[in-house]
């Protein structure tokens, strides 16, 4: 029978099938752990008096909580000093490989199993953290779970799922010079909406999804959950290969040409038929920035602030006049008018290599903008040292940004940088939630080429406005 | 995890889409290693603002919360379900949870109701007109059930099967061991482990 990516690795996965309304038990490859989600997991693996089955399997970082300056000292916040420490506490106990802070391997979890060559096509990838969606760039299953799910899978990694449904989103044809990676998943959430993925896996194909690189990918994927969707993946092909080849964990020798035979067989059937489809033309895509409050807020950089008036349906307009009024701004502001207090480049969305070297680029011989702060945050040790090898940190630096640190930074209120209540920011990572970077704050989503412009001018603006 | 079958408590209406789970608990309370007392964190900042829903009488003695669509977007913080439980609330209705809330409260005892958005309405009313009004959430009959309203509702077969039990999931799980164990077995042996590289 013809099946889709998903259902491929669905059923190449599946340890007892269920029975009438019970799921399908499913074994996960990969298991990976960050300090926030965690801590409860493993007291309740004591309280039950269970083991950690496959430690073998489960990587553990220090990612949501740490400071991405002063790392050599210990985090002032007591509060989350604790919670890292009892990451280390629990990782000695059970026998879980970590990345602590300063290490060179530490980063964002989404960074870092990729990196090392541990997210490869086929696999089931979980992490306490929505934001798993990332690693089906490679064509792996890969999803964020609860807390108790995490136990789960601590104690006998597996899973009990019922299958997704599977959504095709097809993006044909050539992206413009200027659009990116952030730009294409933008504008499939603003099609679709913030629940317009909801129970689905999504596949992202067409011409204009295979010329990605696998960072760019990653990108794509990483935002799934923020149209809803349980999971992205595109189907693995010779840039998946290429990028995985030679990493520290992937398969060499004999084993290699074994793991590639399979990986050319993840793709999905020509006659399989998907549940829903959705398609974008390429070359229509413009930078796209969000305006408001959910990440499906989102419109091209030349339109204006909307008028939730000509909102149709009740609840939008709603939400859309309450976003307004959190976000402080006017219907009908053209977006390029909108100035902002902070830039942070970085995030599991857009905090790797090839966005640091797309930010550089613009920068270069530029200047941030008076009152204007740029947070450049690599999404690991190991991007920063690259990154500080190809110079960029220099670029960086000489253009009056600041240099960090890895972690997972502004994209969330748990380490130190945070906005104050009403600033504004355009940022690359992936959520504008009200108080989502620090209480108060105002978030504005952006490629990394658009956050290097923005800070070059004060004003929401892509490279295109600095010639 | 307590079995559910049938709750009745003060509803609240909470007129917002877009719930998600950094407004139901920011992220400077996911910093604590324990289970419980998560309550503070509800909907803190809103709470700030004395016209929220749940700073007025008898709002604030609720238990079944009834949202807009698209509740418990987001991030996967299993805090949001804490959150809420340690506030007191069992049930959550709204026309379109997010897959992973919708997971998590099943876990832990929440039951998320999924009904018609135009019920979802027609209880606003009904609550904002005669606050105080109790709801009965019955996991037996899947209906919703205030004064003269009645509605049905839906939660997955399994999940409900789950609730009505109070069983958990894990030692469901564990009475598999050997298809795992067998399982283990075929994997192939390619697949990458985390054991630590040898140097060099």
């Amino acid at each position: 029978m013809s099946r889709t990516l998903a259902e491929k690795v669905w059923e190449a996965h599946v340890v007892r099938h269920g029975s009438g309304a019970e799921p399908d038990l499913l074994y996960i490859d990969l298991h990976l752990l960050h300090e926030v989600t965690s801590p409860q997991a493993f007291d309740g693996l004591r309280l039950a008096g269970r083991g950690l089955r496959r430690p073998d399997l489960t990587i553990a970082t220090e990612d949501h909580n740490v400071p991405t300056i002063d790392i050599e000292l210990p985090i002032a916040d007591p509060v989350s000093r604790t919670q890292v420490e009892t990451l280390r506490k629990n990782c000695a106990e059970f026998g879980v490989r970590l990345h602590p802070m300063g290490d060179a391997e530490q980063g964002i979890v989404h960074v870092v199993g990729p990196q090392l060559g541990l997210t490869q096509p086929g696999m089931t990838v979980v992490c306490g953290d929505s934001h798993t969606s990332t690693h089906g760039a490679f064509g792996a299953l890969a999803f964020g779970i609860g807390t108790s799910e995490v136990e789960h899978v601590m104690a006998t990694q597996t899973l009990p799922l019922r299958p997704f449904k599977t959504m095709a989103i097809t993006v044909d044809g050539e992206l413009q010079p200027g659009v990116t990676a952030k730009d294409v998943i933008l504008a499939v959430i603003a099609k679709i909406g913030t629940g317009g993925g909801q129970g689905y896996v999504l596949e992202y194909r067409g011409s204009a999804i295979e010329a990605l690189s696998m960072e760019a990918r990653m990108t794509v994927c990483n935002m799934s959950i923020e149209a809803g969707a349980r999971a992205g993946m595109i189907a693995p092909d010779q840039t998946t290969f290429d990028y995985i080849k030679g990493r520290p964990h992937a398969p060499s020798g004999a084993d290699w040409d074994a793991a590639v035979e399979y990986w050319r067989t993840l793709r999905t059937d020509d006659d399989a038929e998907f549940d829903a489809e959705v398609r974008l033309d390429a070359a229509e895509l413009t930078p796209f920035v969000t305006w408001g409050t959910n990440p499906g807020q989102g419109l091209p950089l030349s339109a204006s602030v909307p008028d939730p008036e000509t909102i149709v349906d009740e609840n939008e307009r709603v939400a859309a006049e309450k976003a307004l009024t959190y976000m402080g701004l006017e219907a009908g502001t053209p977006l390029r008018d909108i100035h902002v207090d902070t830039v942070f480049l970085g995030s599991c969305t857009n905090g790797r290599i090839e966005d640091l070297r797309a930010a550089a680029d613009v920068l270069r011989g530029h200047q941030v903008a008076d009152g204007v702060r740029m947070l450049v945050v690599p999404g690991s040790m190991r991007v920063r040292a690259q990154a500080e090898s190809e110079g960029l940190h220099e670029v960086f630096l000489a253009a009056g940004a600041e240099w960090r640190q890895a972690g997972c930074s502004m994209c969330l209120g748990m380490n130190p940088d945070q906005l104050k209540p009403g600033e504004r920011s355009a940022s690359t990572s992936n959520r504008n939630f009200e108080g989502r970077q620090g209480k108060g704050g105002r978030t504005h989503l952006v490629s990394p080429l658009v956050a290097a412009a923005t800070a070059v001018r004060g004003t929401l603006s892509s490279p295109a406005d600095l010639v | 995890m307590d079995a559910f079958t049938r709750h009745t408590g003060v509803g609240v209406p909470l007129r917002r889409s877009n719930v998600d789970t950094d407004q139901i608990i920011p992220a400077v309370y996911l910093k604590r290693v324990t289970r419980t007392g998560f309550e503070d964190g509800l909907f803190a900042a809103w709470r700030g603002d004395e016209q929220f829903v749940l700073n007025q009488e008898p709002f604030r003695a609720g238990s079944v919360l009834v949202a807009g669509p698209d509740f418990g977007t987001g991030s996967s913080r299993e805090h949001a379900v804490w959150a809420l439980m340690d506030y007191g609330f069992r049930v959550v209705i709204s026309s379109r949870f997010a897959d992973i809330f919708r997971g998590n409260a099943g876990k832990q005892g929440l039951v998320a109701a999924q009904c018609e958005q135009s019920d979802v309405e027609l209880l606003w009313k009904l609550l904002e007109n005669e606050p105080g009004t109790e709801v009965t959430v019955d996991l037996t009959a899947n209906t919703v059930v205030a004064k003269d309203f009645t509605a049905p509702f839906t939660v997955d077969e399994y999940t409900r099967w789950r609730l009505l039990e109070g069983l958990d999931d894990i030692a469901l799980t564990l009475r598999h061991a050997d298809d795992i164990t067998e399982f283990e077995q075929r994997r192939q042996a390619w697949l990458p482990t985390t054991d630590p590289l040898p140097a060099g």
